[in-house]
């Protein structure tokens, strides 16, 4: 499989306060093991991106485990309230133990 | 159905591939019922795990989805769940289920007062025509619990 690549977005400034959108996609295959391979009756084994984690200057705000029915290529969106600038960190772990992070920086006004 | 199969935005292809992906589930589906398909009493034993002898509050959890997914592989859906999300009353979790998926367990999502809305969306595999159900935790111990029937058009196969 291609290296899975994370796309992240978040507004670049934001108000002290404000509660904003995070979006964020990864491409996997998200394969749920329950697939027949067509040609050798054999299961197709297991191999999804079963968690991620979405930290705030080091603390977790957002966090979400996954099953294999989360579509591949999996797409997650969600709320964050604006404290202080600084950094998004975003952590992704499939069943091979492969982490994958993104980080984006925020600027609060 | 023909004028309905060559509505969906499926290339022939396509279509062909799932059609054979999904007739051996379909039909083993039919053959044994309740084996391969999680059940409804599957569902209620992995909620009642979740929140013990807790009797789950109705109202304040809205789903967001479509009436009809025409594609069972890539179902769009949102949760939302009302609360003010301080330090002192916040969504701690929600649990999501669709009862007819081969795995019931969709996914658990976990919010923080930080999150400051208790809001999330992502995509799912529906396996066929189902309900689902959302189960929310809050931060005093207390439980809600919403559901919703989806049709599902094409099964997102194996999933």
């Amino acid at each position: 499989m291609a290296k899975p690549k994370a796309r992240v977005r978040v507004p670049k400034k934001v108000k002290k306060g404000e509660v904003f959108q995070v979006k964020t996609l990864i491409s996997h295959r998200m394969e749920s093991g329950h697939r027949v391979n067509q040609k050798t009756g054999a299961k197709v084994p297991r191999m999804i991106i079963y968690s991620f984690v979405c930290t705030y200057n080091g603390k977790e705000v957002f966090a979400s485990d996954w099953e294999p029915a989360i579509s591949a290529n999996p797409y997650m969106a969600f709320y964050v309230r604006a404290e202080a600038s600084g950094t998004l960190e975003f952590t992704w772990k499939d069943d091979s133990g492969a982490v994958f992070t993104k980080t984006a920086g925020i600027t609060v006004e | 159905m023909r004028t309905k199969i060559d509505m969906l935005p499926v290339r022939r292809r396509q279509l062909l591939k799932i059609g054979g992906a999904c007739g051996v589930a379909a039909i083993a589906g039919n053959l044994l019922p309740g084996l391969a398909r999680a059940d409804a009493r599957a569902v209620n034993a992995a909620i009642e795990k979740l929140i013990g002898d807790r009797t789950p509050g109705t109202g304040r959890i809205a789903l967001e989805m479509p009436l009809i997914a025409e594609d069972g592989n890539m179902v769009p859906i949102a949760i939302e769940v009302e609360s003010p999300m301080t330090e002192t009353d916040y969504v701690k979790a929600v649990h999501l289920f669709a009862d007819r998926n081969p795995r019931p367990k969709v996914a658990t999502l976990r919010f923080t007062p930080a999150s400051g809305r208790a809001k999330a969306s992502t995509r799912m595999r529906l396996a066929e025509t189902q309900n689902i159900i959302a189960v929310a935790e809050m931060s005093d111990g207390s439980t809600f619990m919403a559901k919703a029937r989806i049709r599902v058009t094409i099964g997102g196969c194996g999933s």
